[in-house]
């Protein structure tokens, strides 16, 4: 299963941090031609971005693109132009009904079609308003290009007329909603950027947090926060030692033929056995956390 | 047997109480005339005051208005702020230079011919080795200091213009024909515990100021913030704590970059972490190692230059942090030198190439900026010497199929830590495997080039006349290298 | 053929950019001033990328302002594109061609 816990944001207009997100391995890179790109260079981050994705460097490592809404002046352009260049995943702004979705859908396939790509795009929806986070169950549920959602929490907390803290009482009922409809579709769930990257304490606070809660990864703005996300992400050595406990169990079991699992005499069924092997591959891949 | 003693000829009491102080000469000019200096003859500098330097600007003007000509000038380094001696290479007052590094516009016009006799570029301990060999005969020694006494006892730890460690000067100080302390502050007598002492100078001479405070230093040493330097800092230590060497009472040296200093305080937390204490920090010292002598974390600081105002401080005041003389540090024809029992160096690179040779002195345009310094000596001697540098600086490949200028030679080479990928000189067969255990992609350095090639395209080579403009002295004092004009 | 209807530019002066600047001329001739950063190493690569880069759009007639602040390649040409389709007031060039 594809890693996503870390979605490094770059803004398509900045030259140097577009030849440089690579480096940093991210688990995907997220270029932006939406808010973080004035009016004026909207055409020319489009064409920095469509380089970029067609560059070698970007070829081992998963590409986002956060386009501009389609019924802006931007959008479908910018989906002709990355589409083509081949990117994995479209991350639609502001999602409110599951018609966005669907729309959105339609244009790639279009361009897709015209091309003759058969490498399905896929979708993510950022959900930044009330009315999308009311919905948030439909819009995960519409589309199987849809591989999941987020919160896209400085619009979301304007729309609902309060601002943001660092305790975020204030996300609260958006961040489990998108979780909940995220699971109920079976797709992934992506947290808010934290913009204060000099408060590496609130940082690794709110990422605790959100693993917590079952949040799948995290939107981050600098590179920086990438090492401190993986490592907060990676399973503890408790986590492992009982991954390989209920691992070896269920094996026994199944060599023994027996029907049920149990480990220290408590039942142990399929989504658990499940988790630890996710937690056994998440170890593979990203280390063991030392707490 | 012949009777060699003298008969009695009087006593040799100090009757003149009036002469019984300085050494202190009313004018540079006295001084200079007092030293018996001739044409032709070898002056010496020391670059403990880097940036911040007003000695050898001032004393190279009085020797050019007193019409002193062919001069030879040894500093152990040079500055930007010593550009101003370009004036004095044109008018011919100067026609020889040994350094250690050459910077700024003075490096450029030395790249573009300025001078008939190539610049002498030599180690830190090199530079002792030459002192010591007989080739550099310093005739005069123009040291600067912080404060002295009447005397000559001097000490860097203290004073407006405080530059810690006097490891270098303490060189001049022993083999100069004859030295002139310049000084700004007057202590009284004795102004001791000294760095260089009353036996060794022969005449003084106060200025208003040897230093600029805020030029010596550089600055409070935070922690960088930059992502480059930091994953950079991450990657070397954890290549140091899965070297097989990361052990309590490991040695350490590193260099003043921002990724140098982020290494040394990711590896303190690992050192905290697994209750281990280093026997000695060597250098090239900052306030981040001071940091650590005062955590506990590291023993002794062997300190032959004080980068910042902490170091030197500290010198003054921490019995562990200890003055050094740049022969105690690195000179090759040594007793005994304290890298001998260096375990490991963290160095930068200008370039490095696929032999593992590395160029810290010439830059992508041939144009000489940079400094030979400790750079060979450590990567020499030490156990484990790392190369850390960006795979490519902007359009610029850090990895070339072969440096402009070799200063280290590769041979002396274990690691090349970049952001792109690390790789092991393929005689370490041991370190790469436990590099690999312990979860790093060690990669070949052929792949590191052809992938900083394929970021940045194949540049053209420089093109240069067969004009030598400097020659690159390894630690032994034969010559490694040598930089040719650039062709206009 | 695309022709340049104005003078436009793209990019910035930032490091690792390059900003670049064209102009309609008169001459049949696609003509490059470059100052750059990297000059003694790349400076004909540079000019040599700008020069098929234009007529990979079927553009002539056209002077270019480059000043390099070490870019790569794909900075350049994107900057490049986007001041010609300024220039030539185009919207939606032609994909494949980029």
């Amino acid at each position: 299963m594809k890693l996503r816990r870390s979605m490094l944001f770059v803004p398509g207009s900045n030259t140097a941090m577009v030849c440089n997100a690579f480096i940093y391995k991210p688990d995907t890179v997220m270029f932006d031609l939406e808010d973080s790109v004035a009016l004026s260079e909207k055409d020319s981050a489009r064409l920095m971005v469509f380089h970029a994705l067609n560059h070698f460097v970007y070829k081992d490592v998963e590409t986002a693109v956060r386009v501009n809404p389609l019924d802006s002046p931007y959008g479908l352009l910018d989906l002709e132009a990355v589409v083509r260049a081949g990117v994995d995943i479209v991350r639609l702004p502001k999602t409110d009904t599951v018609d966005d979705v669907l729309e959105m859908q339609a244009a790639i396939e279009k361009i897709e079609n015209e091309i003759g790509r058969t490498k399905k795009t896929k979708l993510l929806a950022a959900i930044e308003s009330a009315l999308g986070v009311v919905s948030a169950v439909d819009i995960a549920r519409c589309s199987d290009r849809l591989m999941g959602i987020a919160l896209g929490a400085e619009d979301f907390v304007r729309d609902l007329h309060t601002q943001r803290t660092k305790q975020g009482a204030e996300l609260m009922a958006a961040r489990s909603q998108i979780l909940l409809a995220a699971r109920a579709a079976k797709i992934h769930a992506f947290d808010s950027i934290f913009s204060d990257v000099k408060d590496k304490e609130g940082f690794l606070a709110e990422v605790n947090y959100i693993k917590g809660l079952g949040f799948d990864g995290k939107s981050l703005v600098n590179p920086n926060q990438i090492s401190t996300l993986h490592e907060a992400f990676a399973p503890s050595i408790e986590d492992v030692d009982w991954a390989i406990e209920v691992t070896e169990a269920a094996k026994e079991a199944q060599e023994q033929g027996l029907g049920v699992v149990s480990l220290d005499g408590r039942m142990v069924d399929a989504p658990i056995i499940a988790r630890a092997q996710w937690t056994l591959e998440l170890a593979q891949a990203s280390g063991i956390r030392r707490d | 047997m012949k009777n060699i003693k003298k008969p009695f000829a009087g006593i040799s009491k100090n009757v003149n109480v009036d002469n019984r102080s300085s050494k202190i000469l009313d004018s540079i000019e006295s001084a200079i005339k007092n030293s018996g200096l001739k044409d032709g003859m070898t002056i010496s500098f020391h670059h403990a005051f880097r940036g911040g330097d007003k000695v050898l600007n001032i004393v190279m003007d009085v020797l050019a208005k007193m019409g002193y000509k062919d001069l030879c000038v040894a500093s152990s380094s040079l500055a930007s702020v010593h550009d101003e001696i370009i004036k004095h290479i044109e008018n011919g007052v100067v026609t020889q230079i040994y350094t250690s590094g050459l910077r700024s516009k003075l490096g450029e016009a030395v790249s573009n011919g300025l001078m008939e006799k190539p610049v002498q570029i030599h180690t830190h301990g090199g530079r002792v080795h030459l002192i010591k060999s007989g080739e550099l005969n310093i005739d005069v020694a123009f040291l600067g200091v912080p404060c002295i006494d009447r005397l000559g006892n001097a000490s860097g730890y203290k004073g407006r213009s405080q530059c810690g460690s006097l490891g270098y000067a303490m060189i001049d100080a022993q083999y100069a024909k004859h030295v002139i302390a310049i000084s700004e502050t007057l202590e009284d007598y004795p102004n001791m515990p000294a760095s260089i002492s009353q036996d060794q100078v022969d005449s003084i001479v106060m200025f208003d100021e040897v230093g600029d405070p805020s030029k010596i230093g550089e600055g409070a040493t935070r922690m960088t913030t930059n992502p480059k330097e930091l994953l950079l800092a991450r990657r070397t230590s954890k290549v140091i704590e899965n070297s097989g060497l990361f052990k309590d009472g490991f040695s350490i040296q590193t260099g003043t970059g921002g990724a140098s200093l982020a290494t040394t305080i990711f590896l303190s937390e690992k050192m905290k972490e697994q209750g281990i204490t280093a026997s000695f920090g060597l250098g090239g010292i900052t306030g981040t190692m001071v940091s650590m002598l005062k955590q506990g974390l590291i023993k002794k600081l062997l300190d032959v230059q004080s980068f910042d105002e902490f170091a030197a401080k500290s010198l003054g005041e921490n019995p562990n942090h200890i003055e050094i003389s740049a022969n105690e540090y690195a000179n090759p024809s040594s007793k005994g030198t304290a890298i001998k029992q260096l375990d490991v160096v963290v160095l930068s690179a200008l370039e490095i190439d696929k032999d593992f040779n590395v160029n810290v002195i010439t830059g992508s345009k041939g144009l000489l900026r940079g400094a030979s310094g400790g750079h060979s000596d450590t990567a020499a001697e030490a156990k484990l010497s790392i190369i850390v540098a960006p795979l490519t600086r902007g359009r610029i490949p850090t990895i070339r199929t072969r440096v402009n200028t070799i200063v280290t030679p590769g041979d002396s080479v274990d690691v090349v830590v970049t952001d792109q990928g690390i790789a092991v000189h393929p005689r370490n067969v041991e370190l790469k495997k436990r590099l690999i255990d312990a979860g790093l992609t060690i990669v070949d350095i052929e792949e590191l080039h052809e992938r900083a090639i394929n970021l940045c395209g194949q540049p053209t080579a420089i093109k240069h006349t067969d004009k030598v403009v400097a020659q690159i002295r390894y630690r032994d004092g034969s010559i490694i290298d040598e930089v040719k004009q650039l062709l206009k | 053929m695309s022709v340049l209807k104005k003078s436009a530019y793209a990019g910035t002066l930032e490091s690792s950019d390059a900003y670049i600047q064209v102009s309609p001329i008169e001459e049949d001739d696609i003509k490059i001033v470059l100052e750059s950063s990297v000059k003694e190493i790349y400076g004909d690569a540079i000019e040599e990328l700008v020069r098929e880069t234009i007529q990979d759009m079927n553009v002539n007639n056209v002077l270019v302002n480059v000043q390099d602040k070490g870019a790569l390649d794909f900075v350049i040409k994107a900057r490049l594109q986007a001041a010609i389709l300024r220039a030539c007031e185009m919207e939606q060039p032609e994909w494949e061609v980029l």
